[in-house]
């Protein structure tokens, strides 16, 4: 066992003050390493120490592994908390620290790479016996046939080489599928050089919903689900736990087929396995695993009153799992909304600036995690997320009433923010029925931009 | 130490049911106000200070910052910063009244010595960086700088 004394924190924003909470209550020193635009930002004045570690652009700082292992070294810190984005899931950057004799915290290398490459976290799903997306790669007509057979339309047709949207196309008819497949294989090989392409069946609806996993190597427990289906281009805005109106036995199933991942992986850290959900056969499938800690934890901690920062810690110090999986109890319906620096009311564009005035909701069942207070500097190299509301209740009823009241107290001014955004959206019907699709808030938005002259 | 999430909560329940609509806590550390909401629905609002300054150690600046990716352009012209490595007292020339180590239009190469940063009596040579031309001094012989502070700027060869 490696007792962690001092800790760094390769992260800044929200995140970083999170982890110095937990530290402290662990009674764990804390170092920052922070850019020369985080030099006096609240979490450099909560650490016990701040160290510059590079220039502000993300490439000579946060991203900047030499500079973060040199650091490290320097402070003679026991471990470095990587927190999320950045170097979280790097598997050169866990490897640097390890070399170094520092522990990073995260699952071990393997398990980074493993999950690290959607191919290949796609066959170690394959090998656990997950469900993927049905689907597979052809190369003849009579292949492709065979194929579109056992997944039935509408299907996909994707390029190997593509990505983001690229070399897809979508057979509604299966009668369409040998022109589609040559349209296809042709413009794959004229816009990627590979006229490889794989088949794979059209989630027309879909949700976002993910599993927390928490493990030691040995023992690999899970602790409930998140949906987070209200997504802006691939962005999460909105998460809940758990997942709402889930019929129980599919529930189960996901909550099943997470832990076998881990097991599968012999998975030592805190982590989450993401499906998607397809809302209209009730069905599901791996779609990736993030090994770090997420953005959307609180609402899990919020329903089950565990610290997954310090179950993190205790596991990157080699203990056994404190927890098993009949003590983990879930109480009522969390909910948590982003807040971003960003102008919802012009296509999303981004804010910097300084917050003059910061002020929000406090109260029982509201959590604030923000690294924002008045004066504080947004500067424009990094994310948004200025803060994040988390509301929790005996039920799902509950939590959002007390969602929607905090969303209300929210006082920001200085930068454009989604507040007055978040208020609308959870006043939705369809939001307030619960269950919407990863598609639902692109169609609420312009179902809203429509309704202003 | 600092108040928990949980204290918090506990802190506005004891309020809730108190006729007060205000409560300052002030440390040297932090200052908390909890303030009730004038607004129909209730609720009460946070607003929290970080008192404490930030214990800025400095890490080893030749080591951290040399692993840095390349020198970004930041300026239309096509001109790279060439920036004091730590805070401290800017000199142009090796001692009091020698001729400058460059001047606008010096060619140097990326090793080239342009200035000198004295940071307590300990005095740390400034190199350009980029091979090229400097096209301009912008800090003054004797001025007290910021780390990264911009003091001349390069032509880079191309």
């Amino acid at each position: 066992m490696t007792s962690i004394r001092r800790l760094m924190i390769a992260n800044r924003g929200e995140i970083a003050v999170r982890i110095i909470r937990t530290c402290r209550e662990l009674g764990i020193e804390t170092v920052l390493a922070a850019s020369e635009a985080d030099i006096d930002s609240v979490p450099a004045r909560l650490a016990d120490r701040t160290m510059r570690i590079g220039a502000a652009a993300p490439a000579s700082s946060y991203l900047n592994i030499d500079a973060l292992v040199t650091a490290a070294i320097e402070a003679r810190v026991d471990a470095v908390h990587p927190g999320y984005g950045f170097l979280a899931e790097n598997a050169a950057f866990a490897e640097r620290c390890h070399s170094a004799g520092i522990t990073f915290v995260g699952p071990d290398i393997d398990q980074l790479r493993a999950v690290g490459d959607k191919l290949e976290a796609r066959r170690h799903a394959v090998a656990a016996g997950l469900p993927v997306v049905p689907g597979g790669s052809v190369t003849t007509l009579t292949e492709a046939q065979s194929i579109a057979g056992d997944i039935g339309v509408p299907l996909l047709v994707k390029a190997v080489a593509g990505g983001g949207g690229r070399g897809m196309k979508l057979v509604r008819n299966i009668a369409d599928l040998p022109a589609m497949l040559d349209l296809a294989m042709s413009e794959a090989k004229a816009a990627f050089g590979d006229p490889r392409v794989y088949l794979e069946r059209f989630v027309a609806s879909g949700r976002h919903v993910e599993v927390q996993l928490l493990g030691d190597g040995e023992h690999i427990i899970h602790l409930g689900d998140r949906d987070c289906s209200v997504q802006r281009r691939y962005q999460k805005l909105i998460e809940e736990a758990p997942a709402p109106g889930l019929p129980e036995k599919l529930r189960a199933a996901m909550h099943a087929a997470a832990v076998a991942f881990g097991r599968h992986l012999r998975y030592r850290g805190l982590g989450t396995v993401e499906f998607l959900v397809d809302t209209l056969r009730s069905d599901f499938y791996f779609l990736e695993m993030n090994a770090r800690i997420q953005v959307e934890h609180p609402v899990t901690e919020a329903i089950t009153g565990l610290d997954l920062v310090a179950e993190q810690i205790a596991v990157a110090e080699d203990r056994p799992l404190r927890l098993k999986q009949m003590d983990v109890h879930w109480r009522g319906h969390a909910l948590e909304c982003r807040v971003n620096a960003e102008d919802a009311q012009r296509d999303f564009r981004p804010s910097p600036g300084t917050v003059r005035t910061a002020i929000f909701p406090a109260g029982v069942g509201v959590r604030v995690d923000t690294h924002i207070e008045s004066g504080a500097r947004v500067p424009p190299f990094y994310d948004s997320l200025l803060a994040k509301i988390i509301t929790s209740g005996a039920d799902r009823a509950e939590s959002l009433h007390r969602m929607s009241t905090a969303l209300g107290l929210c006082h920001i001014e200085g930068v454009e923010t989604n507040v007055a955004m978040h208020s609308a959206v959870i006043a939705e019907p369809d939001f307030m029925r619960g269950g919407v699709d990863t598609s639902w808030f692109a169609g609420c938005l312009t179902r809203s931009q429509n309704k202003v002259p | 130490m600092n108040l928990t999430h949980a204290d918090v909560e506990e802190i506005l329940q004891l309020l809730d049911a108190s006729p007060f609509d205000e409560l300052e806590l002030e440390t040297d550390r932090f200052k908390l106000i909890l303030r009730r909401s004038a607004a129909p629905q209730g609720g009460w609002t946070q607003q929290t200070e970080t008192r404490s300054k930030a214990k800025v150690v400095a890490s080893a600046p030749g080591k951290a910052t040399a692993a840095a990716a390349a020198p970004a352009i930041d300026k239309d012209d096509g001109t790279l910063p060439v920036r004091a490595p730590l805070i401290g007292t800017f000199y142009r020339a090796p001692k009091p009244g020698a001729p400058p180590f460059v001047d606008a239009g010096t060619r140097v190469t990326a090793d080239t010595v342009v200035g000198i940063v004295e940071t307590m009596k300990l005095m740390n040579s400034v190199m350009a960086g980029t091979a090229g031309v400097i096209v301009a001094i912008e800090a003054a012989d004797g001025e007290f700088v910021e780390q990264n502070h911009v003091l001349m700027r390069v032509q880079p060869a191309t």
